[in-house]
């Protein structure tokens, strides 16, 4: 039976090119979610339900966060104000059909930049705002200092849906060690049944594993073991096929970071405009024509820093700032030990 | 003539509107997932998994395809829905029956127990049970025994196991016993419709189905011993029990909330049939010379019955739907393996979705067909 459906869904599609090849063409010069986003005065941006230093918001609902701050760029360099987004709080499991149903036109929400996410499923991962790796959380009671000390029988709460579940069997699988895996679909029902005792350790990026200690009872019983198990480089994800779009999205971070690369501040943003450095002077639009290659005008990467700001203090604001990860480590400038290097926006 | 277009035209115009209304859906689906590059298929349920369930019946690990995975989550459905209607039944039969006692304080205490919990969420007392009552429960390590040989610890239930020897020669000799039982009552109705006389058939049953099996461990060789749960230590304040069976604290709290649940509304069908058998019934069967117990058996149950049947089915049906809220808690249910992980790891979620669909579609039909085969079967027989 899957054999004819088969048949007769390509045979649909068939049909459906030919009718959309005519205008296909002409709508592709100007992207279709850029000209909606404009339409609508706003940018949808999906979110996590609650991630420290990352998207989170407060009582007000307000949202703050790394990941926050991306969308906000994009609204700033294309709508002029980056207040005007609207943030979806999405779970692990809802996050990329509502990318790809077109619910949101970003997601921004700690995601995993992987192979069969970026080729298979509809996504195209435009860069990296967060260098993270797996890390495995315990209680300082437990006298664990060291994931070598892991034993059989030994359970570990996670998020359903995420890379974790896999990145977990590969490392338990690897050390030989038997374990049970409690997973949740909400990481505060992660955090709630870690802290009660349910699990005997707590794994997820390392990142987040800082931000959830906060929420615990008590944050100083609780360790984040030294060992990182994977790679999780984040970032935001935008819908395969309209690649003006995507383009916008990667500059909006890229253009952050380069600014923070060229010591260039939300407070003195105005004042680089007369900079003997043309790459400074591109980057806050006093030279070049960089913004017509998106439709935007020249002024778009000059509002990102003005209103958002840089690269380094968003990291300030949200990250160091509240205690989670106060060192950058990998997440430094390429120019200061670290990896972060982005294309030069010329 | 006139008379057959009237009736064909309403039936044509809604096989159209039916198609239009799929063919829009899939052409709408297939044309947006060709744009994004996303496709169409059920190939990937032969892949490789690659991620590890908590729970399972069958063998189960990340090497195991999607399909597997599939089943495993399928049959813990399965698995709280039967233990879930079990319960359910059991307790509903038993605070429906209470809430007509004519004892005040087992009446009252029936249905506040009724209005109390059909009136709240079921999600909210499933989290209740999961992380308000479970929380409360001691760890691995100051559990105390309960009859010596039970744990019941915030990271599950630790029972004994079985250790059999010789288990044939015992299944065997139950098997006898229930044979010997079905003859024997064959019998007894036969002697009570030619000679009017009663034999003790319940107490031959009880002893048929307690001497055989004792029988067999005397002269069969069976043996049965117990594997008690031990405390291992996995580091300086982790430990867990090692042997014995475990049963994870997300199954007994999903079991629990939705045997809770769904009794209420069991008991209120109880309840509703044994009131729907009329007073005249039970008057003229005592007339007749029947005592109460024989009232109840062959008078009013039979009636009532009839009335309790078709209402549990859809309660036995809700049951199973609702144990999809297993997500909210971990258990690994279809909805969190197989619409849940298995969705997100592959992003087929057209087809994921579809099946599950399907899944709980059968599961409900094949429910619904045993329900209504067993109410034909105790319908009144016109002849």
């Amino acid at each position: 039976m899957f054999k004819y459906l088969k048949q007769l869904t390509s045979l649909v599609a068939m049909v459906a090119v030919l009718f959309t090849f005519t205008t296909e063409t002409m709508a592709a010069k100007k992207s279709k979610t850029l000209k909606n986003t404009q339409k609508k005065g706003f940018v949808r941006c999906g979110v996590s339900q609650g991630l420290p230093g990352f998207s989170n918001a407060d009582a007000a609902g307000n949202w703050t966060g790394i990941d926050v701050d991306v969308c906000r760029a994009v609204a700033a360099a294309v709508l002029g104000d980056a207040n005007k987004v609207k943030f979806t709080p999405l779970s692990a499991k809802e996050r990329f059909t509502a990318l790809t149903s077109g619910e949101i036109d970003i997601l921004s929400r700690n995601t995993t930049w992987t192979l069969s996410r970026d080729a298979d499923i509809g996504l195209t991962f435009v860069g990296v705002n967060f260098y993270d790796g797996q890390g495995f959380m315990v209680r300082k009671s437990s006298g664990i200092t060291s994931t070598s000390q892991f034993k059989d029988g030994i359970s570990a709460c996670t998020n359903i849906g995420t890379t974790t579940e896999l990145n977990m069997r590969d490392f338990f699988n690897s050390k030989g060690i038997s374990y049970e895996p409690v997973a949740f679909e909400k990481a505060d029902e992660v955090v709630a049944a870690y802290d009660a005792g349910r699990c005997d350790t707590y794994t997820t990026d390392k990142s987040g594993l800082a931000a959830q200690r906060t929420k615990m009872t008590n944050p100083d019983d609780h360790i984040v073991l030294p060992e990182t198990v994977s790679k999780e480089p984040l970032g935001p994800v935008v819908r395969q096929g309209d690649s003006v779009w995507e383009d916008i999205v990667r500059w909006s971070l890229n253009a952050m970071i380069e600014a923070e690369e060229y010591g260039i501040t939300s407070a003195n943003a105005d004042m680089m405009k007369s900079s003997d450095n043309p790459a400074v002077k591109r980057l806050v639009g006093a030279e070049g024509e960089l913004g017509a290659a998106f439709g935007l005008d020249n002024e778009w990467s000059l509002r990102i820093i003005k209103q958002v700001g840089n690269y380094g203090e968003s990291y300030k604001r949200n990250i160091a700032d509240t205690g989670i990860l106060p060192d950058r480590g990998p997440n430094e400038l390429w120019t200061k030990g670290g990896i972060l290097y982005v294309p030069p926006a010329r | 003539m006139n008379f057959k277009l009237q009736k064909i035209v309403p039936q044509l115009i809604t096989v159209l509107a039916v198609v239009l209304v799929f063919g829009f859906f899939s052409y709408n689906a297939q044309v947006n997932m060709e744009n994004r590059g996303i496709d169409f298929g059920y190939g990937f349920l032969s892949q490789e998994s690659s991620f590890d369930v908590q729970f399972s019946l069958i063998e189960y690990d990340g090497s195991h395809s999607y399909f597997r995975a599939y089943l495993v989550g399928l049959l813990n459905t399965i698995l709280v829905s039967v233990i879930g209607i079990i319960f359910a039944t059991i307790l509903g039969v038993i605070v429906g029956v209470a809430r007509l006692s004519p004892n005040y304080l087992i009446n009252k205490f029936a249905a506040f127990y009724v209005e109390f919990f059909r009136n709240i969420p079921l999600l909210l007392q499933i989290f209740f049970w999961y992380f308000a009552a479970l929380r409360a429960l001691p760890l691995p390590q100051d559990a105390d025994a309960m009859f010596g040989v039970f744990f019941l610890t915030i990271k599950g239930l630790y029972v004994p196991a079985f250790v059999w020897e010789n288990f044939n020669v015992f299944f065997y000799s139950i098997v006898a016993a229930i044979i010997a039982i079905v003859v024997i009552r064959i019998h007894a109705r036969k002697v009570q419709e030619t000679q009017g006389k009663q034999l003790p058939v319940l107490w031959i049953s009880l002893g048929l189905i307690f001497i055989l099996p004792l029988l067999s461990f005397v002269i069969g060789g069976v043996s049965l011993s117990f594997e008690i749960p031990k405390l291992k230590q996995l580091a300086t304040t982790s430990f867990i029990y090692e042997g014995g069976v475990s049963l994870p604290p997300e199954l007994i709290a999903l079991t629990l909330s939705l045997a809770l649940y769904t009794a209420t509304f069991i008991a209120e069908c109880v309840r509703a049939g044994i009131q729907g058998v009329g007073k005249g019934q039970k008057e003229a069967a005592a007339s007749i010379g029947l005592n109460p117990n024989q009232v109840l058996k062959l008078v009013v149950m039979p009636q009532a019955l009839r009335i309790i049947i078709p209402p549990t089915t859809n309660q036995y049906l809700n049951l199973t739907k609702n144990s999809s809220l297993a997500a909210a808690i971990a258990y690994p249910d279809l909805v969190l393996v197989f619409a849940g992980t298995a969705l997100m790891q592959t992003g087929k979620a057209i087809e994921i979705v579809s099946i599950t669909m399907l899944t709980y579609l059968s599961l409900s039909i094949s429910i619904s067909i045993l329900m209504n085969w067993y109410n034909k079967k105790i319908a009144i027989k016109e002849k």
